[in-house]
Protein backbone atom coordinates (compact mmCIF):
# COMPACT_ATOMS: atom_id res chain seq x y z
CA UNK A 1 0.00 0.00 0.00
CA UNK A 2 2.65 2.61 0.99
CA UNK A 3 4.76 1.42 -1.65
CA UNK A 4 1.48 2.17 -4.42
CA UNK A 5 1.36 5.41 -2.96
CA UNK A 6 4.55 5.97 -3.27
CA UNK A 7 4.52 5.10 -7.04
CA UNK A 8 1.74 7.30 -7.11
CA UNK A 9 3.12 10.38 -6.18
CA UNK A 10 6.32 9.45 -7.96
CA UNK A 11 4.27 9.09 -11.62
CA UNK A 12 1.94 12.20 -10.62
CA UNK A 13 4.43 14.82 -10.10
CA UNK A 14 6.42 13.54 -12.86
CA UNK A 15 3.46 14.19 -15.30
CA UNK A 16 3.00 17.42 -13.36
CA UNK A 17 6.03 18.40 -13.98
CA UNK A 18 6.79 17.40 -17.82
CA UNK A 19 3.34 18.67 -18.27
CA UNK A 20 3.80 22.07 -16.59
CA UNK A 21 7.51 22.60 -18.00
CA UNK A 22 5.95 21.66 -21.83
CA UNK A 23 2.82 23.99 -21.52
CA UNK A 24 5.06 26.66 -20.71
CA UNK A 25 7.27 25.73 -23.97
CA UNK A 26 3.68 25.60 -26.02
CA UNK A 27 2.92 29.36 -24.36
CA UNK A 28 6.17 30.71 -24.82
CA UNK A 29 6.68 29.88 -28.44
CA UNK A 30 3.05 30.65 -29.56
CA UNK A 31 1.92 33.63 -27.29
CA UNK A 32 4.65 36.57 -28.67
CA UNK A 33 3.19 35.58 -32.67
CA UNK A 34 -0.05 35.63 -31.50
CA UNK A 35 0.26 38.98 -29.24
CA UNK A 36 2.05 41.01 -32.42
CA UNK A 37 -1.09 40.14 -34.97
CA UNK A 38 -3.46 41.34 -31.92
CA UNK A 39 -1.33 44.65 -31.77
CA UNK A 40 -0.83 45.26 -35.50
CA UNK A 41 -4.80 45.21 -35.38
CA UNK A 42 -4.94 48.02 -33.21
CA UNK A 43 -6.59 51.48 -33.13
CA UNK A 44 -4.51 53.68 -30.75
CA UNK A 45 -0.85 54.89 -31.44
CA UNK A 46 0.60 52.58 -29.30
CA UNK A 47 1.44 49.37 -28.90
CA UNK A 48 -0.68 48.68 -25.47
CA UNK A 49 -2.08 45.41 -24.82
CA UNK A 50 -4.51 44.49 -25.49
CA UNK A 51 -5.33 47.51 -27.69
CA UNK A 52 -7.97 50.07 -27.09
CA UNK A 53 -10.14 49.44 -30.25
CA UNK A 54 -9.56 47.97 -33.69
CA UNK A 55 -9.16 48.79 -36.90
CA UNK A 56 -6.61 48.34 -39.99
CA UNK A 57 -5.35 51.63 -40.32
CA UNK A 58 -2.14 50.51 -39.64
CA UNK A 59 -2.13 47.91 -42.37
CA UNK A 60 -3.75 50.98 -44.36
CA UNK A 61 -1.17 52.85 -43.93
CA UNK A 62 1.53 50.61 -45.16
CA UNK A 63 0.79 51.52 -48.73
CA UNK A 64 1.98 54.52 -48.26
CA UNK A 65 5.09 53.66 -46.61
CA UNK A 66 7.38 53.68 -49.39
CA UNK A 67 10.74 52.97 -47.62
CA UNK A 68 8.87 50.15 -46.13
CA UNK A 69 8.20 48.69 -49.57
CA UNK A 70 11.32 49.51 -51.41
CA UNK A 71 13.32 47.30 -48.24
CA UNK A 72 10.69 44.42 -49.00
CA UNK A 73 10.99 44.27 -52.29
CA UNK A 74 15.24 44.09 -51.75
CA UNK A 75 14.57 41.34 -49.48
CA UNK A 76 12.88 39.63 -51.82
CA UNK A 77 14.39 39.88 -54.30
CA UNK A 78 17.79 38.75 -52.55
CA UNK A 79 16.09 35.73 -50.85
CA UNK A 80 14.89 34.33 -54.29
CA UNK A 81 18.18 34.81 -55.85
CA UNK A 82 19.82 33.68 -52.83
CA UNK A 83 17.74 30.48 -52.34
CA UNK A 84 17.77 29.58 -56.29
CA UNK A 85 22.20 30.43 -56.12
CA UNK A 86 22.00 27.94 -52.71
CA UNK A 87 19.95 25.18 -54.85
CA UNK A 88 22.21 25.43 -57.72
CA UNK A 89 26.02 25.05 -55.90
CA UNK A 90 24.48 22.86 -52.98
CA UNK A 91 22.53 19.72 -54.31
CA UNK A 92 25.68 18.47 -56.32
CA UNK A 93 27.58 18.88 -53.95
CA UNK A 94 25.79 16.89 -51.69
CA UNK A 95 25.61 14.28 -54.42
CA UNK A 96 29.26 14.01 -54.13
CA UNK A 97 29.78 14.21 -50.03
CA UNK A 98 26.81 11.51 -49.35
CA UNK A 99 28.18 8.93 -52.37
CA UNK A 100 31.38 8.91 -50.78
CA UNK A 101 32.85 7.00 -47.53
CA UNK A 102 36.11 8.96 -47.68
CA UNK A 103 37.24 11.39 -44.82
CA UNK A 104 37.44 14.01 -47.54
CA UNK A 105 34.47 14.33 -47.88
CA UNK A 106 33.67 14.33 -44.22
CA UNK A 107 35.72 16.97 -43.88
CA UNK A 108 33.90 18.57 -46.80
CA UNK A 109 30.43 17.85 -45.03
CA UNK A 110 31.73 19.94 -41.78
CA UNK A 111 33.19 22.88 -44.03
CA UNK A 112 29.80 23.11 -45.67
CA UNK A 113 27.79 23.12 -41.94
CA UNK A 114 29.96 24.79 -40.53
CA UNK A 115 28.97 28.92 -41.33
CA UNK A 116 25.89 27.31 -38.86
CA UNK A 117 27.10 27.53 -35.86
CA UNK A 118 30.37 30.52 -36.74
CA UNK A 119 29.23 34.03 -35.06
CA UNK A 120 27.65 35.39 -38.74
CA UNK A 121 28.55 38.58 -37.47
CA UNK A 122 32.04 38.08 -37.72
CA UNK A 123 31.49 36.44 -41.07
CA UNK A 124 29.64 39.73 -41.98
CA UNK A 125 32.62 42.17 -41.25
CA UNK A 126 35.26 40.05 -42.81
CA UNK A 127 33.12 39.62 -46.13
CA UNK A 128 32.33 43.27 -46.17
CA UNK A 129 36.75 43.68 -45.65
CA UNK A 130 37.42 41.20 -48.44
CA UNK A 131 34.86 43.04 -50.54
CA UNK A 132 36.57 46.18 -50.24
CA UNK A 133 39.56 45.09 -50.41
CA UNK A 134 39.29 43.11 -54.10
CA UNK A 135 37.47 46.62 -54.94
CA UNK A 136 33.87 44.92 -55.61
CA UNK A 137 31.39 48.12 -54.15
CA UNK A 138 28.08 47.16 -52.37
CA UNK A 139 25.61 45.61 -54.37
CA UNK A 140 22.67 42.87 -53.90
CA UNK A 141 24.86 41.04 -55.94
CA UNK A 142 27.44 40.96 -52.43
CA UNK A 143 24.58 40.80 -50.36
CA UNK A 144 23.33 37.41 -52.21
CA UNK A 145 26.79 35.92 -52.10
CA UNK A 146 27.03 36.98 -48.47
CA UNK A 147 23.84 35.21 -47.60
CA UNK A 148 24.48 31.94 -49.92
CA UNK A 149 27.36 31.43 -47.82
CA UNK A 150 25.16 31.37 -44.40
CA UNK A 151 21.91 29.83 -46.58
CA UNK A 152 23.46 26.98 -48.33
CA UNK A 153 23.90 24.70 -45.36
CA UNK A 154 20.09 24.73 -44.91
CA UNK A 155 19.90 23.15 -48.13
CA UNK A 156 23.21 20.76 -47.93
CA UNK A 157 21.54 19.53 -44.78
CA UNK A 158 18.23 18.62 -46.01
CA UNK A 159 19.38 17.40 -49.62
CA UNK A 160 21.76 15.20 -48.02
CA UNK A 161 19.38 13.81 -45.16
CA UNK A 162 17.10 12.51 -48.14
CA UNK A 163 20.26 10.94 -50.30
CA UNK A 164 20.65 9.26 -47.17
CA UNK A 165 17.21 7.51 -47.32
CA UNK A 166 17.49 6.84 -50.47
CA UNK A 167 17.95 3.27 -51.40
CA UNK A 168 21.05 2.67 -53.67
CA UNK A 169 19.27 -0.46 -54.90
CA UNK A 170 16.94 2.09 -56.94
CA UNK A 171 20.39 3.31 -58.74
CA UNK A 172 21.72 -0.23 -59.66
CA UNK A 173 17.59 -1.52 -61.34
CA UNK A 174 18.00 1.64 -63.02
CA UNK A 175 21.11 1.15 -64.26
CA UNK A 176 20.83 -2.10 -65.28
CA UNK A 177 17.75 -1.50 -66.99
CA UNK A 178 19.62 0.27 -69.79
CA UNK A 179 18.81 4.40 -68.17
CA UNK A 180 21.70 5.98 -68.54
CA UNK A 181 22.99 7.66 -65.21
CA UNK A 182 21.68 11.41 -65.97
CA UNK A 183 18.43 10.02 -67.04
CA UNK A 184 18.47 7.90 -63.65
CA UNK A 185 19.02 10.97 -61.93
CA UNK A 186 16.48 13.23 -63.73
CA UNK A 187 13.63 10.63 -63.35
CA UNK A 188 14.70 8.48 -60.32
CA UNK A 189 16.72 10.14 -57.63
CA UNK A 190 15.92 14.00 -58.34
CA UNK A 191 11.98 12.90 -57.73
CA UNK A 192 13.01 11.35 -54.45
CA UNK A 193 14.51 14.07 -53.31
CA UNK A 194 12.96 16.75 -54.89
CA UNK A 195 10.82 17.04 -51.20
CA UNK A 196 13.87 17.38 -49.17
CA UNK A 197 15.55 19.85 -51.50
CA UNK A 198 12.32 22.07 -51.20
CA UNK A 199 12.25 22.02 -47.73
CA UNK A 200 15.63 22.85 -47.28
CA UNK A 201 15.27 26.18 -49.80
CA UNK A 202 12.31 27.27 -47.96
CA UNK A 203 14.37 27.53 -44.78
CA UNK A 204 17.24 29.08 -46.75
CA UNK A 205 14.39 31.70 -48.18
CA UNK A 206 13.21 32.50 -44.85
CA UNK A 207 16.46 32.74 -43.56
CA UNK A 208 17.30 35.00 -46.12
CA UNK A 209 14.98 37.18 -46.04
CA UNK A 210 15.07 37.71 -42.31
CA UNK A 211 18.86 37.93 -42.65
CA UNK A 212 21.19 40.88 -40.49
CA UNK A 213 24.19 40.09 -39.49
CA UNK A 214 25.58 39.89 -42.79
CA UNK A 215 23.70 42.09 -44.64
CA UNK A 216 24.37 44.89 -41.92
CA UNK A 217 27.74 45.11 -43.84
CA UNK A 218 26.96 43.97 -47.02
CA UNK A 219 23.89 46.10 -47.90
CA UNK A 220 24.45 49.70 -48.80
CA UNK A 221 22.02 52.71 -48.56
CA UNK A 222 20.67 52.28 -51.76
CA UNK A 223 19.79 48.37 -51.06
CA UNK A 224 18.31 48.81 -47.71
CA UNK A 225 17.08 44.92 -46.56
CA UNK A 226 13.61 44.71 -44.84
CA UNK A 227 14.92 43.43 -41.15
CA UNK A 228 17.28 46.21 -41.29
CA UNK A 229 14.88 48.82 -42.14
CA UNK A 230 12.66 47.48 -39.29
CA UNK A 231 15.21 47.24 -36.54
CA UNK A 232 16.25 50.85 -37.47
CA UNK A 233 12.32 51.85 -36.84
CA UNK A 234 12.08 49.87 -33.96
CA UNK A 235 15.34 51.44 -32.38
CA UNK A 236 14.34 54.82 -33.19
CA UNK A 237 10.55 55.15 -32.71
CA UNK A 238 8.17 52.52 -31.89
CA UNK A 239 5.99 53.22 -34.73
CA UNK A 240 2.77 50.88 -35.05
CA UNK A 241 3.52 50.38 -38.56
CA UNK A 242 6.37 47.82 -37.51
CA UNK A 243 3.51 45.97 -36.10
CA UNK A 244 1.44 45.76 -39.39
CA UNK A 245 4.28 45.23 -41.34
CA UNK A 246 4.94 41.84 -38.48
CA UNK A 247 1.39 41.06 -39.49
CA UNK A 248 2.19 40.59 -43.08
CA UNK A 249 5.48 38.66 -42.61
CA UNK A 250 3.07 36.51 -39.96
CA UNK A 251 0.64 35.31 -42.30
CA UNK A 252 3.03 35.48 -45.30
CA UNK A 253 5.34 33.08 -43.38
CA UNK A 254 2.33 30.81 -41.37
CA UNK A 255 0.92 30.70 -45.52
CA UNK A 256 4.72 29.59 -47.07
CA UNK A 257 4.56 26.76 -44.39
CA UNK A 258 1.33 25.05 -44.97
CA UNK A 259 2.15 25.08 -48.11
CA UNK A 260 5.30 23.33 -48.22
CA UNK A 261 3.88 21.03 -45.59
CA UNK A 262 1.52 20.01 -48.01
CA UNK A 263 3.82 19.54 -50.81
CA UNK A 264 7.48 18.64 -49.10
CA UNK A 265 6.24 17.44 -45.58
CA UNK A 266 8.20 20.09 -44.05
CA UNK A 267 8.06 18.76 -39.98
CA UNK A 268 9.38 15.94 -41.52
CA UNK A 269 12.55 17.67 -42.97
CA UNK A 270 13.17 19.76 -40.00
CA UNK A 271 14.64 17.49 -37.74
CA UNK B 1 27.79 -8.28 -57.89
CA UNK B 2 31.04 -7.45 -59.63
CA UNK B 3 29.40 -5.39 -61.56
CA UNK B 4 27.28 -3.21 -59.03
CA UNK B 5 30.89 -2.26 -57.13
CA UNK B 6 32.32 -1.47 -60.28
CA UNK B 7 29.63 1.01 -60.85
CA UNK B 8 29.69 2.22 -56.87
CA UNK B 9 33.54 2.48 -57.38
CA UNK B 10 33.12 4.47 -60.87
CA UNK B 11 30.28 6.81 -59.82
CA UNK B 12 32.65 8.00 -56.69
CA UNK B 13 35.12 8.46 -59.02
CA UNK B 14 32.95 10.53 -61.37
CA UNK B 15 31.00 12.29 -58.93
CA UNK B 16 33.91 14.01 -56.62
CA UNK B 17 33.38 17.04 -59.50
CA UNK B 18 30.06 17.92 -58.33
CA UNK B 19 31.48 19.46 -54.86
CA UNK B 20 33.78 21.38 -56.99
CA UNK B 21 31.69 24.55 -57.26
CA UNK B 22 30.59 24.63 -54.06
CA UNK B 23 34.02 24.31 -52.61
CA UNK B 24 35.18 27.38 -55.04
CA UNK B 25 31.88 29.40 -53.80
CA UNK B 26 33.37 28.57 -49.89
CA UNK B 27 36.84 29.17 -50.82
CA UNK B 28 36.22 32.22 -52.24
CA UNK B 29 33.51 33.92 -50.58
CA UNK B 30 33.82 31.90 -46.93
CA UNK B 31 37.36 30.89 -45.99
CA UNK B 32 39.13 33.66 -48.20
CA UNK B 33 37.15 36.56 -46.05
CA UNK B 34 38.24 35.04 -42.82
CA UNK B 35 41.50 34.78 -43.45
CA UNK B 36 41.39 38.06 -44.62
CA UNK B 37 39.58 38.70 -41.21
CA UNK B 38 42.71 37.49 -39.41
CA UNK B 39 45.28 39.19 -41.40
CA UNK B 40 43.66 43.06 -40.71
CA UNK B 41 43.44 41.82 -36.83
CA UNK B 42 47.42 41.43 -37.17
CA UNK B 43 47.58 44.84 -37.92
CA UNK B 44 49.22 47.54 -35.01
CA UNK B 45 47.50 50.18 -35.83
CA UNK B 46 44.17 51.90 -37.04
CA UNK B 47 45.37 53.01 -40.48
CA UNK B 48 47.06 49.04 -40.53
CA UNK B 49 50.76 50.54 -41.54
CA UNK B 50 52.04 48.19 -39.60
CA UNK B 51 52.19 44.32 -38.43
CA UNK B 52 51.72 43.65 -35.02
CA UNK B 53 50.06 42.01 -32.29
CA UNK B 54 49.52 45.16 -30.45
CA UNK B 55 45.33 44.77 -30.99
CA UNK B 56 45.29 41.15 -29.45
CA UNK B 57 47.62 43.38 -26.43
CA UNK B 58 44.70 45.88 -26.41
CA UNK B 59 41.69 43.26 -26.31
CA UNK B 60 43.23 40.91 -24.04
CA UNK B 61 44.36 43.27 -21.30
CA UNK B 62 40.60 45.60 -21.55
CA UNK B 63 38.95 44.72 -18.72
CA UNK B 64 35.45 46.51 -20.48
CA UNK B 65 36.13 44.26 -23.59
CA UNK B 66 36.55 40.86 -21.99
CA UNK B 67 34.06 41.36 -19.43
CA UNK B 68 32.02 42.12 -22.84
CA UNK B 69 32.53 38.82 -23.72
CA UNK B 70 31.65 36.66 -20.92
CA UNK B 71 28.50 38.03 -20.35
CA UNK B 72 28.06 37.14 -24.00
CA UNK B 73 28.89 33.68 -23.50
CA UNK B 74 26.83 33.41 -19.98
CA UNK B 75 23.77 34.59 -22.11
CA UNK B 76 24.47 32.00 -24.54
CA UNK B 77 25.24 29.47 -21.51
CA UNK B 78 21.86 30.69 -19.73
CA UNK B 79 19.72 30.85 -22.97
CA UNK B 80 20.80 27.29 -23.36
CA UNK B 81 19.65 26.06 -20.14
CA UNK B 82 16.77 27.43 -20.15
CA UNK B 83 16.02 25.99 -23.40
CA UNK B 84 17.01 22.87 -22.46
CA UNK B 85 14.26 22.90 -19.46
CA UNK B 86 11.22 24.20 -21.60
CA UNK B 87 12.34 22.05 -24.85
CA UNK B 88 13.02 18.69 -22.66
CA UNK B 89 9.34 18.27 -21.88
CA UNK B 90 7.89 18.70 -25.49
CA UNK B 91 10.34 16.96 -26.85
CA UNK B 92 8.84 14.01 -24.23
CA UNK B 93 5.65 14.83 -24.96
CA UNK B 94 5.93 14.75 -28.73
CA UNK B 95 7.49 10.93 -28.07
CA UNK B 96 4.26 9.80 -26.28
CA UNK B 97 1.83 11.83 -28.18
CA UNK B 98 -0.21 9.79 -31.01
CA UNK B 99 0.52 10.57 -34.91
CA UNK B 100 -1.71 13.89 -34.98
CA UNK B 101 -0.82 15.80 -32.32
CA UNK B 102 3.06 14.56 -33.17
CA UNK B 103 2.25 16.35 -36.24
CA UNK B 104 0.63 19.65 -34.09
CA UNK B 105 3.65 19.74 -31.73
CA UNK B 106 6.01 19.73 -35.14
CA UNK B 107 4.51 22.73 -36.49
CA UNK B 108 4.27 24.44 -32.84
CA UNK B 109 7.59 23.99 -32.71
CA UNK B 110 8.84 24.74 -35.98
CA UNK B 111 6.07 28.35 -36.66
CA UNK B 112 8.69 30.78 -34.74
CA UNK B 113 11.77 29.32 -36.76
CA UNK B 114 10.48 30.37 -40.04
CA UNK B 115 8.77 33.32 -38.34
CA UNK B 116 10.98 36.41 -38.90
CA UNK B 117 13.24 37.22 -35.79
CA UNK B 118 12.64 40.94 -35.90
CA UNK B 119 9.13 40.14 -35.72
CA UNK B 120 9.58 37.58 -32.56
CA UNK B 121 12.12 40.38 -31.22
CA UNK B 122 9.33 43.06 -31.92
CA UNK B 123 7.00 40.72 -29.62
CA UNK B 124 8.77 40.55 -26.73
CA UNK B 125 8.97 44.78 -26.58
CA UNK B 126 5.40 44.74 -26.94
CA UNK B 127 5.20 41.94 -24.09
CA UNK B 128 7.94 43.79 -21.81
CA UNK B 129 7.53 47.21 -22.62
CA UNK B 130 6.35 49.98 -19.89
CA UNK B 131 2.95 49.53 -21.52
CA UNK B 132 3.24 46.33 -22.46
CA UNK B 133 1.01 42.85 -21.09
CA UNK B 134 3.58 42.14 -17.97
CA UNK B 135 3.36 45.93 -16.58
CA UNK B 136 -0.43 45.88 -17.54
CA UNK B 137 -1.12 42.99 -15.92
CA UNK B 138 0.92 43.79 -12.28
CA UNK B 139 -0.79 47.65 -12.03
CA UNK B 140 -4.44 46.22 -12.77
CA UNK B 141 -3.39 43.60 -9.86
CA UNK B 142 -2.23 46.55 -7.70
CA UNK B 143 1.52 44.16 -7.34
CA UNK B 144 3.39 47.62 -8.46
CA UNK B 145 2.77 51.47 -8.28
CA UNK B 146 5.36 52.40 -11.26
CA UNK B 147 5.64 50.38 -14.24
CA UNK B 148 8.92 47.60 -13.64
CA UNK B 149 11.63 47.81 -15.96
CA UNK B 150 11.45 44.64 -17.68
CA UNK B 151 13.08 45.35 -20.83
CA UNK B 152 16.55 46.34 -21.59
CA UNK B 153 17.34 43.65 -18.65
CA UNK B 154 19.76 40.55 -18.86
CA UNK B 155 16.87 38.21 -17.55
CA UNK B 156 13.99 39.83 -19.99
CA UNK B 157 16.58 39.24 -23.03
CA UNK B 158 17.67 35.58 -21.63
CA UNK B 159 13.56 34.41 -21.96
CA UNK B 160 13.26 36.63 -25.58
CA UNK B 161 16.51 34.48 -26.25
CA UNK B 162 14.87 31.39 -25.33
CA UNK B 163 11.89 32.01 -27.27
CA UNK B 164 13.66 32.67 -30.44
CA UNK B 165 15.77 29.23 -30.13
CA UNK B 166 13.50 27.55 -28.53
CA UNK B 167 12.77 25.24 -32.12
CA UNK B 168 16.46 24.88 -32.54
CA UNK B 169 17.03 23.01 -28.78
CA UNK B 170 13.50 20.86 -28.94
CA UNK B 171 13.67 19.95 -32.89
CA UNK B 172 17.37 17.92 -32.29
CA UNK B 173 15.72 16.65 -29.00
CA UNK B 174 13.02 14.99 -30.42
CA UNK B 175 14.47 13.28 -33.18
CA UNK B 176 17.08 11.37 -30.14
CA UNK B 177 14.01 10.57 -28.42
CA UNK B 178 12.27 9.18 -31.10
CA UNK B 179 15.75 6.57 -31.57
CA UNK B 180 15.38 5.49 -27.57
CA UNK B 181 13.83 2.27 -27.55
CA UNK B 182 10.60 2.32 -25.66
CA UNK B 183 11.25 -0.67 -23.82
CA UNK B 184 14.35 0.41 -21.53
CA UNK B 185 11.63 2.54 -19.72
CA UNK B 186 9.15 -0.74 -19.68
CA UNK B 187 12.49 -2.69 -18.56
CA UNK B 188 13.10 0.05 -15.58
CA UNK B 189 9.78 0.34 -14.40
CA UNK B 190 8.91 -3.68 -14.35
CA UNK B 191 12.52 -3.62 -12.03
CA UNK B 192 10.83 -1.49 -10.04
CA UNK B 193 12.39 2.30 -11.09
CA UNK B 194 10.14 5.49 -10.42
CA UNK B 195 9.42 7.55 -12.73
CA UNK B 196 12.05 10.09 -11.88
CA UNK B 197 14.64 7.44 -11.52
CA UNK B 198 14.14 6.28 -15.04
CA UNK B 199 13.98 9.36 -16.42
CA UNK B 200 16.95 10.67 -14.87
CA UNK B 201 18.97 7.37 -15.17
CA UNK B 202 18.20 6.42 -18.79
CA UNK B 203 15.98 8.33 -20.90
CA UNK B 204 18.58 11.63 -20.00
CA UNK B 205 21.87 10.17 -20.74
CA UNK B 206 20.27 7.66 -23.89
CA UNK B 207 19.44 10.86 -25.55
CA UNK B 208 22.60 13.23 -24.27
CA UNK B 209 23.49 13.53 -28.00
CA UNK B 210 20.40 15.29 -29.07
CA UNK B 211 20.94 17.48 -26.02
CA UNK B 212 24.53 18.44 -27.01
CA UNK B 213 23.32 18.75 -30.93
CA UNK B 214 20.62 20.99 -29.39
CA UNK B 215 22.59 23.07 -27.28
CA UNK B 216 25.65 23.48 -30.29
CA UNK B 217 22.84 25.18 -31.86
CA UNK B 218 20.68 27.04 -29.32
CA UNK B 219 24.32 28.64 -27.78
CA UNK B 220 25.74 29.63 -31.06
CA UNK B 221 22.52 31.21 -31.82
CA UNK B 222 21.80 33.02 -29.14
CA UNK B 223 25.84 34.70 -28.88
CA UNK B 224 25.26 36.28 -32.06
CA UNK B 225 21.64 37.66 -31.62
CA UNK B 226 22.35 40.78 -32.98
CA UNK B 227 19.23 42.09 -33.39
CA UNK B 228 17.37 40.30 -30.32
CA UNK B 229 20.26 40.98 -27.99
CA UNK B 230 20.22 44.87 -29.34
CA UNK B 231 16.21 45.54 -29.03
CA UNK B 232 15.49 43.73 -26.02
CA UNK B 233 19.00 44.14 -24.60
CA UNK B 234 18.71 47.84 -24.68
CA UNK B 235 21.86 50.06 -25.16
CA UNK B 236 22.98 49.27 -21.36
CA UNK B 237 24.05 45.92 -22.28
CA UNK B 238 26.32 45.18 -24.50
CA UNK B 239 26.70 42.17 -26.05
CA UNK B 240 30.10 41.13 -28.45
CA UNK B 241 28.09 41.40 -31.86
CA UNK B 242 26.96 45.47 -31.23
CA UNK B 243 30.84 45.78 -29.71
CA UNK B 244 32.19 44.43 -33.16
CA UNK B 245 29.43 46.56 -34.74
CA UNK B 246 30.57 49.97 -32.71
CA UNK B 247 33.79 49.21 -33.37
CA UNK B 248 33.81 48.61 -37.15
CA UNK B 249 30.79 50.75 -38.17
CA UNK B 250 30.55 53.33 -35.95
CA UNK B 251 34.55 53.79 -35.14
CA UNK B 252 35.98 52.53 -38.58
CA UNK B 253 38.40 50.64 -36.51
CA UNK B 254 38.73 47.61 -38.57
CA UNK B 255 41.64 45.93 -36.97
CA UNK B 256 40.25 46.23 -33.45
CA UNK B 257 36.94 45.10 -35.10
CA UNK B 258 38.59 42.18 -36.84
CA UNK B 259 40.61 41.20 -33.56
CA UNK B 260 37.14 41.20 -31.38
CA UNK B 261 35.81 39.27 -34.07
CA UNK B 262 38.65 36.65 -34.03
CA UNK B 263 38.20 36.56 -30.42
CA UNK B 264 34.69 36.72 -30.31
CA UNK B 265 35.16 33.27 -33.14
CA UNK B 266 37.78 31.29 -31.17
CA UNK B 267 35.73 31.68 -27.54
CA UNK B 268 32.32 30.57 -29.24
CA UNK B 269 34.12 27.33 -31.06
CA UNK B 270 35.93 26.60 -27.70
CA UNK B 271 32.25 26.40 -25.89
CA UNK B 272 31.54 24.30 -28.37
CA UNK B 273 34.36 22.00 -28.03
CA UNK B 274 33.75 22.25 -24.50
CA UNK B 275 30.20 21.03 -24.77
CA UNK B 276 31.02 17.98 -27.43
CA UNK B 277 33.77 17.04 -24.82
CA UNK B 278 31.31 17.02 -22.05
CA UNK B 279 28.67 14.93 -23.75
CA UNK B 280 31.86 11.98 -24.47
CA UNK B 281 32.30 12.49 -20.65
CA UNK B 282 28.74 11.92 -19.51
CA UNK B 283 28.38 8.87 -21.95
CA UNK B 284 31.11 7.12 -20.80
CA UNK B 285 30.10 8.07 -17.05
CA UNK B 286 26.67 7.16 -17.38
CA UNK B 287 27.86 3.94 -19.56
CA UNK B 288 29.55 2.34 -16.00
Amino acid sequence: MAVGRRQDLDSISFHAAMGILSAAAVLLITAPTAIVLIVSFTDGYSLKFPPPGYSVRWYVALADAWQIQDAAWNSLQAAVLSTLVSILFTVPAAFAVARSKSAAARKLESLFMSPLVLPALAFGLSALMYFSLIGIPLSLTTVVIGHVVVCAPYVFRTTLASLSQLDPSLLECSASLGASRIYTYRRVVLPLIGGGIMAGGFIAFMSSFDNVPVSLFLSDARNEMLPIRMWQTMENTLDVRVAAVSGVLILFSLALMLLMERFAGLSRRMR
Amino acid sequence: MASGRTTTGASERGEGFLALPLMLFYLLFFIAPLLLLFAVSLHADKDMAAWGLAQYAKALSDGFGLGVLFDTLRLGVETTLLCLLLGFPLAWLHRNAGPRWQGVIILVTVLPLLTSVIVRTFAWIVILGRQGIVNTLLLELGLTETPLRLLYTHGGLVIALAQVQLPLMVLPLIDALQKLDPNLESASAALGAGRWRSFFRIVLPLSLPGIIAGSVLTFSAAVTAFITQSLVGGGQQLYMPMYIYQQALTLQNWPFAATISVIFMVAVLFCIALFNLLGRYTRRYSAM
